[in-house]
């Protein structure tokens, strides 16, 4: 634990310090939402669509923390300083989920108002799609690190994470969009399957966890 | 140029009895290419023993090897009572490391990286031992500088500490005198050197150093196979210098 702790306090406090991932990932998502302004030329969207514009840009926009989270371990020495010290590889997995959780709440905190700003009559969906966002953070930050872990020692890493990433995406966009779209919908939202959808994305993030607590390890070693 | 210790021999006593480092019939390839080829070698704890050898010759792989960093193709490593890599979890922690990068986060102070260093190995009162380490290599003033900021050498000072603050009993180091000015190297020389109980293996090019150290010698050749092992005497300088002037492959 006090691993974990280390690691994650180390990457927040470089995260701070240099914000390097937050602001683009920040910057990238609300200039996303204002080329679908006019792109699509609606001011309000509802149900799917409105589901697909907010979860594609969240995911879009978390690539570019899942390219950039191991750059330290990989360019600085931190996998070998790691695998150096008597600690389970896991804390550092760990420590990776809960960083790109915690860069992606602060992305939704600035975009999701600017999204509601943006597309939606009233806001009333917000707080239970806060719910579905959180679930989906965990399973995004899951995939994601263990992703980006796989594709760190490749020369083609920026193209291989997203690669490696979206497929897997899949059934947890599947499952946030089929949650968020009711809450969405025209008139005010809706809880139609809202349980059933939460569930799917609890067992998605239960087993990407646990899938990389099972191979992180390995991972690691050369 | 032959091993002065008898492999044979060895092959009796159970593995690592005793001994700090044991290898027997250790083999590293990279794809297609060997680059260490059946390395014997055995250090009892407290020893130090220097390794030499040309480039290529598979000095850093061995060492990388020893800290649990890299997997032997083939061979038994038996570090500290740990067989690699099976048991690698039950040597880290107990060795130090210094090799070719500093292993510092560039974006956090020099204090901050030997912080995060001491709370991945639970160093008790490493904010006092953090001071006495600085303190020690004379960078107690940059300790809030962060480590992108430094130079080469005092990286390598910081280096320095990182890889004997959790006092390891085995100490690996990899040229550890370089980017060192000869002051800078005098003050880090007593931070890696012997101490009671810690096992060191040093990789070095400064064979004639090496050689007149008085300790253990063992000469990679290239392509990684021994070429001498055994006590530092036992090795003429001519006959050292024979190994680095064999052709590389």
């Amino acid at each position: 634990m006090s691993a974990f702790r280390a690691i994650l306090a180390k990457d927040l406090r470089v995260e701070l310090r240099t914000l390097q991932s937050v602001p683009g990932m920040a910057l990238f998502a609300v200039s996303t939402f204002i080329l679908f302004r006019f792109g699509l030329d609606r001011t309000t969207l509802e149900g799917s669509l409105a589901a697909g514009v907010l979860l594609a840009t969240v995911l879009f926009a978390a690539l570019l923390a899942v390219n950039r989270l191991f750059v330290a371990e990989r360019d600085q020495g931190g996998f070998d300083a790691i695998r150096l010290a008597p600690v389970d590889g896991t804390a550092l997995f760990a420590a990776k989920v809960a960083a790109l959780v915690a860069y992606l709440v602060v992305l939704e905190l600035v975009t999701v108002p600017v999204f509601a700003l943006f597309f939606l009559d009233e806001w009333s969906a917000l707080p239970p799609l806060a719910l579905v966002l959180a679930l989906a953070d965990v399973g995004l930050a899951a995939t994601g690190a263990l992703a980006s872990s796989l594709a760190t020692g490749s020369r083609a890493r920026d193209l291989l994470a997203p690669l490696l990433l979206l497929p897997l995406l899949v059934p947890l966009m599947i499952a946030a969009a089929g949650a968020a779209e009711p809450l969405l919908a025209a008139g005010g939202p809706e809880y139609d399957r809202f349980g059933t959808w939460l569930a799917v994305l609890g067992l998605y993030d239960v087993v990407f966890l646990l899938v990389g607590y099972g191979v992180f390890d390995f991972v690691l070693e050369d | 140029m032959q091993r002065a210790g008898g492999a044979k021999a060895r092959e009796s006593e159970p593995a690592g009895a005793a001994a700090a480092i044991r290898l027997a019939g250790l083999w590293r390839e990279f794809g297609d290419r060997a680059v260490l080829e059946d390395v014997h070698v055995e250090l009892a704890p407290g020893e130090t023993m220097v390794v030499i050898g040309p480039n290529g010759a598979g000095k850093t792989t061995l060492l990388r090897i020893l800290a649990t960093l890299l997997r032997p193709t083939a061979g038994e490593v038996v570090v500290l009572g740990s067989r690699l890599p099976r048991e690698a979890w039950r040597a880290r922690g107990r060795i130090g490391y210094l090799g070719h990068e500093p292993l510092l986060y560039r974006d956090l102070t020099v204090a901050e990286n030997l912080r995060f260093h001491a709370r991945l190995y639970g160093v008790e009162a490493a904010e006092t031992r953090i001071s006495a380490l600085l303190d020690r290599v004379g960078m107690s003033r940059r300790a809030g500088e962060l480590a992108r900021n430094l130079s080469v050498g005092m990286a390598q000072r910081v280096a320095a500490c990182r890889a004997v603050l959790h006092e390891p009993e085995l100490l690996l180091l990899d040229e550890p005198r370089a980017h060192l000015d000869p002051q800078a190297g005098e003050l880090v020389d007593p931070l890696v050197g012997p101490a009671e109980g810690r096992t060191r293996v040093i990789v070095t090019h400064d064979f004639r150093a090496a050689l007149s150290s008085g300790g253990r010698v063992l000469a990679l050749g290239h392509g990684g196979a021994v070429a001498y092992e055994g006590p530092a005497a036992g090795l003429p300088v001519a006959d050292a210098e024979a190994i680095y002037a064999g052709s590389p492959r």
